[in-house]
C-alpha cells in the first residue's frame, strides 16, 4: 500500500512538473475556450434569443460553464498522450520495470492528467467578470470539486485507451473521433431540454453532459435562468460522475496492470 | 569476484508466434562477474535480457536473480536489478537531477541517503556541473551516462547494459568503458552487458557467443581464442589459386580467401613467416601477422562475421524515425 500511494505520487508529480515547463501548450489551451467563447459565445447569442423569462440572462452566461466543461474535456482527453509519447520515447520501459504495481501508474497518470486539467479550467475561471457571471470564494471552491471529479472521470477514461495504442497518431484519431460526440453532447452549447426526444437519449449517455450540468449548478445558482440551464439536481450529478470515474479509472489500472 | 552465482538461466525459451528468438539458453554469471553477451543483432541477445528483467515472459524454462525467480518474483527481480536499455529511456523534459530523484523515488531509496546517493552517482559519470540541465540539450554519451548512473541509483545487484556503447563515437566509447571498469571495482556490483563490437567483448571477464537464439561458446576472451588454434596469417601472392593449393599441400592448413587475402591460421607465427617466405621466395607480395580475435572466434564458430553494416542501417533508422516525430 505504502509502494502504491508512493508510485501514485510520483507520476503524479512528473506530469504536473512536466505541464508547468510547457508553457506554450497552457496558452494554447487556454487560446481555445477563450476564442469559442468570445467568437461563438458572442456571435451565437447576437443571433438567438433564449426562451427564458429572465431579462439580461444572456447566451453567454449559459456557455461559459459549457465552455468550462469543454475545456477540461479537451485537455484531460490529451493529457494521456503523454502515456503514448512515454511508450514511443521510451520513457515508459523506465516505469514499467520498476518493482512497482502497474495499477498504480495508471493511477498517478489519471491524477496527474486530472490536475493539470483542473488548473486550465480554473484559469478560466478569471474570465467570469468578462461574461457577466459573479462567482464568490465558496462557488470556485465548489467548482474547482467538480472540475477536478469530470476531469479524473475523462482522464481515467484516456488513460485505459492510451494504455492499448502504439503510436500517437493513431491515439490522436481515436480521440478525436470519442471527442466531437462528447463534446456537441454534453449540452455546452443548447440545454438537453430543448434537444430533440432521441437526441436526449444520447445526450445522457454522455457523462461530459453531467459535469456540465453540476458547474452550471453551482455557477448559476442565484441567476434568475436557473430553473432553465439546469436539468438535474447537483447530487445526482456529483453521483454519476463519480460513479464513471470509478469505473473509468478500474478499467484502466486493469489495462495498465495487464500490458507486457 | 566471488564463487556466488547470481544470474542462473535454465533451458530460457522465448518464441514471438513462428519465430522462436531465444531457443534454450543456460549458463551462469557469477557476483562482481563483467558478463557479455556476444552476436549479431536478432541473435537474441535483448529478448534475452527483457527476460531476465522481467519485462517479457519466457516461453519455457526460467532463470534465478538475486536468488528471485523471474517467473514467480518479478518485484524480487526488479529490485535487484539496474537496466540501461539500448534505446534512450530518459524525459527529455525533465534535468538530469529531476531524472534521478524521479527514479529513486520510484524504487523507494530512503530519503535520508538519497542526496549523497545521487551526488555520487552524478559524480561517478562527471555529470554534476550539468545535472540542472533539460536532458534534451545532453549529447549521446552524456544521455547514456546519465542512464548509466540512474541504473546504480537503486544499488542494484547486477547492472544489465543493453548495447551500451551503439551509437556512440569511439573516444565516449572507451569513456563508458572506463566508467563499467571502475562500477565493478568500486561496487562491487556484477554486470551483464550485450555488444556486437567484438573489440568490446574483449572488455569482459567471461562471454557468451550468441547466434540464433543459442549459446554457441562461453569463456573467457583468451579461452574464446584459443579456440582458434593459433596466430592468423594473411598472405597475398602473384597467383592467389596456386598459393592457396600450395598451402594446403606444404602446411595441411584450411584457407580462407578473405578479399584478395589468403588466411589460414598456425601455431607460433613469427617462426612460421620465415618459413613461409623461404617456400613462396619471389612469388610473395604480403604477409600480415596477428593474434586470433573474437572476430575469427565468431567467423569460426558460424562460418559468418558479424557485419557492422546492418547494425548501422538500424541505427540510422531509429535516428530518423526520432527525429520525424520529435515533440
Amino acid at each position: 500500500m505504502k509502494t502504491f500511494l508512493r508510485t501514485v505520487y510520483v507520476i503524479w508529480l512528473r506530469e504536473v512538473k512536466r505541464f508547468y515547463r510547457e508553457r506554450s501548450r497552457i496558452l494554447g489551451m487556454i487560446g481555445q475556450p477563450l476564442l469559442y467563447l468570445l467568437v461563438m459565445g458572442n456571435g451565437l447569442s447576437a443571433t438567438f434569443r433564449l426562451p427564458v423569462p429572465a431579462p439580461g440572462f444572456t447566451y453567454l452566461e449559459f456557455m461559459y460553464p459549457g465552455i468550462i466543461g469543454m475545456s477540461i474535456l479537451f485537455t484531460a482527453m490529451f493529457s494521456s498522450i503523454s502515456i503514448v509519447w512515454d511508450r514511443e520515447f521510451g520513457f515508459l520501459k523506465e516505469v514499467l520495470v520498476a518493482p512497482v504495481p502497474r495499477a498504480a501508474i495508471a493511477a498517478g497518470k489519471a491524477l496527474g492528467g486530472s490536475t493539470t486539467a483542473a488548473l486550465q479550467g480554473a484559469i478560466l475561471l478569471i474570465l467570469a467578470p468578462l461574461v457577466g457571471v459573479k462567482l464568490g470564494l465558496w462557488t470556485v471552491f465548489q467548482v474547482l470539486l467538480i472540475m477536478v471529479l469530470l476531469a479524473f472521470a475523462v482522464t481515467s477514461f484516456g488513460t485505459f485507451i492510451a494504455a492499448r495504442m502504439e503510436s500517437v497518431e493513431s491515439f490522436q484519431m481515436v480521440m478525436s473521433f470519442l471527442i466531437m460526440p462528447l463534446f456537441m453532447l454534453s449540452g455546452a452549447f443548447f440545454p438537453l431540454r430543448s434537444a430533440p426526444a432521441w437526441m436526449q437519449g444520447l445526450m445522457r449517455l454522455d457523462p461530459v453532459l453531467y459535469g456540465v450540468d453540476a458547474l452550471r449548478n453551482v455557477i448559476l445558482a442565484d441567476s434568475p435562468a436557473r430553473s432553465f440551464a439546469v436539468q438535474y439536481a447537483l447530487g445526482y450529478d456529483l453521483a454519476v460522475l463519480a460513479g464513471v470515474a470509478v469505473v473509468m479509472i478500474l478499467l484502466g489500472m486493469q489495462a495498465f496492470a495487464r500490458a507486457e | 569476484m566471488s564463487e556466488r552465482v547470481i544470474i542462473d538461466v535454465q533451458g530460457l525459451v522465448r518464441r514471438f508466434g513462428e519465430l522462436e528468438a531465444v531457443r534454450g539458453v543456460t549458463f551462469q554469471v557469477r557476483e562482481g562477474e563483467i558478463f557479455g553477451f556476444l552476436g549479431p543483432n536478432g541473435a537474441g541477445k535483448t529478448t534475452t535480457i527483457k527476460m531476465l528483467a522481467t519485462l517479457l515472459r519466457p516461453t519455457a524454462g526460467t532463470a534465478l536473480l538475486n536468488g528471485y525467480d523471474i517467473r514467480t518474483d518479478p518485484d524480487g527481480v526488479r529490485r535487484s536489478i539496474g537496466l540501461v536499455f539500448q534505446d534512450p529511456s530518459l524525459d527529455e523534459r525533465l534535468t538530469a537531477r529531476e531524472n534521478l530523484e524521479f527514479h529513486a523515488l520510484l524504487y523507494g531509496v530512503e530519503a535520508g541517503e538519497r542526496e549523497a546517493r545521487l551526488r555520487r552517482v552524478l559524480a561517478m559519470v562527471e555529470l554534476e556541473d550539468r545535472q540542472h540541465h533539460l536532458v534534451k540539450t545532453f549529447s549521446g554519451g552524456m544521455k547514456r551516462r546519465l542512464e548509466i548512473a540512474r541504473g546504480l541509483l537503486h544499488y542494484p545487484a547486477v547492472l544489465f547494459l543493453d548495447e551500451p556503447t551503439i551509437g556512440l563515437d569511439p573516444q565516449t566509447r572507451s569513456h563508458i568503458w572506463s566508467y563499467i571498469h571502475q562500477l565493478r571495482r568500486q561496487e562491487g556490483i556484477t554486470i551483464f552487458l550485450t555488444t556486437h563490437y567484438m573489440e568490446e567483448a574483449e572488455n569482459c571477464d567471461r562471454i557468451a557467443i550468441i547466434d540464433h537464439g543459442q549459446i554457441v561458446a562461453l569463456d573467457t576472451p583468451d579461452g574464446l581464442k584459443s579456440l582458434v588454434g593459433g596466430d592468423v596469417i594473411t598472405v597475398r601472392t602473384t597467383d592467389q589459386a596456386w598459393a592457396r593449393e600450395e598451402i594446403r599441400r606444404l602446411y595441411g592448413r584450411e584457407v580462407v580467401e578473405e578479399d584478395d587475402l589468403l588466411r589460414f591460421e598456425v601455431e607460433r607465427g613469427e617462426e612460421f613467416i620465415p618459413r613461409l617466405a623461404a617456400d613462396f621466395a619471389g612469388r610473395l607480395l604480403s604477409v600480415g601477422l596477428r593474434r586470433p580475435t573474437l572476430d575469427d572466434v565468431f567467423l569460426k564458430l558460424t562460418g559468418r562475421a558479424i557485419r557492422q553494416e546492418e547494425v548501422s542501417a538500424t541505427d540510422r533508422m531509429r535516428e530518423h524515425h526520432r527525429r520525424r516525430f520529435h515533440r
